[in-house]
């Protein structure tokens, strides 16, 4: 008697994925569209004439900077700024700066003195000294740690001669 | 200028729109309507008539305009907001178009995103700064905008402060906001203005006559002794030179440079150089 009335599924059950592996192809199309079917009825919609959207080809734009080509509002003239003047560092950035932000210019009005922006020699062979020594700590055992002693000024000095056992004389 | 304004009257009281071509370089007075040159085109050989156009298919191959301070999109034409001379950039490159806009004068500053300012710190108050740039608002600066600013390493600002940064936000709606960073993280001369120096206030028209790529006045200024500049689109300069007396100079040639012909400037400048 059972097998006289075959139990029917709700669509929910059937809509579940462990339930559509053993469905072949068409039956699942079927299902889709019954599911795009419903969705978009559910869907609101504005029963307005369609508006055509002008497309507008003028664009607005409060800012100056479009219309007319500024230069950068930092200037500096002849080396100035005494702050940092005897290094010489913030003259050369501003002089980057002026030649910099205004490349597209060429500004001319910069003046052109050579500084020099290198590192000196000595100061060169003055750093080099201690990174050796710096550089040196870093692989050194614990106890090739006495070596490497540091003055009061940080500097690296040179070793003096480890102490060894002393034979006491007679 | 009677020239000039009687013409303006003429086509105010007619209220006709002018082809924008015809009008480069002239008065322009708020209201009048201004037709752009694909719109010219549609009408017959007659040349620029003065008769509103109704849109026609044809004008589909339209080419992007920008319409810049000054002026506003009203249908399909351009509305002057602000009396002045009407200026044409054309495109350099790329779409074409060309950016329209009124030359005008005023004295009071507008915040605009992207312009550099010169503001003055008036208030710190957590972790950001009140900044008057001369607008209506006080700018906002987060202290994090700050070149190599960190939390744990806070820049060093101070009520009173001259700061040269630029606005990331500013319009109608919000409170402005600036920065002295750029978009890559970089001060690029941005940041707090040093010590000592004098800053002052002019018209917003002047600064742009300044900062225009051939301009003489700065050239010549540059020439006279060591000295450093900033300009503010908010119509604020400082200036800084060695001693008291030629900071005043300098404050006076770029105020009185507005009003002074050039051959005028020339005089002032050699008897500079002589003294």
């Amino acid at each position: 008697m059972a097998a006289e009335r075959k139990t029917r599924l709700s669509k929910n059950l059937l809509r579940m994925k462990f339930m559509q592996r053993g469905l072949d192809s068409e039956t699942k199309k079927q299902l889709e569209e019954e599911e795009k079917k419903i969705i978009s009825e559910e869907h609101w919609y504005l029963d307005l004439p369609e508006l055509k959207e002008k497309e507008s080809f003028i664009i607005e734009e409060q800012s100056f900077l479009l219309c007319e080509d500024l230069l950068y509002g930092r200037m500096s003239f002849r080396g100035f700024n005494p702050e940092v003047e005897p290094e010489g560092q913030h003259w050369c950035i501003f002089q980057k700066l002026m030649l910099q932000m205004n490349a597209k210019h060429k500004a001319e009005e910069v003046e052109d003195e050579t500084v020099e922006l290198d590192v000196s020699d000595e100061e060169m062979a003055r750093r080099y000294e201690t990174l050796v020594g710096t550089i040196g700590k870093k692989f050194a055992r614990k106890r090739d740690h006495a070596n490497y002693e540091e003055d009061e000024n940080g500097d690296i000095t040179p070793i003096k001669a480890k102490k060894m056992f002393l034979k006491p004389q007679d | 200028m009677a020239e000039p304004a009687s013409v303006a009257a003429e086509s105010l009281a007619g209220s006709r729109a002018r082809a924008a071509r015809t009008v480069l370089g002239q008065v322009v007075l708020p209201g009048e309507e201004l037709l752009l040159p694909e719109q010219e085109d549609a009408e017959g050989p007659g040349g620029a008539v003065e008769r509103p156009l109704s849109l026609n298919a044809r004008a589909c191959s339209r080419v992007r305009v920008v319409c810049g301070p000054g002026l506003r999109r009203c249908g399909d034409r351009l509305l002057v907001t602000k009396c002045g001379r009407l200026r044409h950039k054309e495109p350099g490159s790329g779409s074409g178009g060309g950016v329209y806009w009124v030359d005008s004068q005023q004295k009071r500053y507008v915040p605009v995103k992207g312009d550099h300012v010169i503001g003055i710190v008036t208030a710190k108050s957590g972790d950001i700064f009140k900044v008057d740039v001369g607008g209506s608002e006080p700018a906002s600066l987060s202290y994090l905008s700050f070149e190599g600013a960190t939390k744990r390493n806070r820049p060093n600002v101070q009520v009173g402060d001259l700061i040269y940064g630029q606005f990331v936000v500013a319009n109608k709606d919000m409170e402005p906001e600036m920065v002295c960073i750029d978009s890559c993280g970089r001060a690029n001369g941005m940041g707090v203005i040093g010590q000592d120096g004098l800053l002052f206030k002019v018209t917003l028209g002047l600064i742009r006559k300044l900062l225009a790529p051939d301009c003489e006045i700065i050239q010549e200024v540059g020439k006279l002794y060591p000295l450093e500049i900033v300009f503010g689109m908010n119509g604020r300069i400082w200036v800084k030179a060695k001693t008291i007396q030629q900071t005043l100079i300098l404050a006076n040639i770029l105020e009185a440079c507005e009003h002074m012909t050039s051959d005028q400037r020339k005089q002032i400048f050699s008897r500079l150089a002589e003294s």
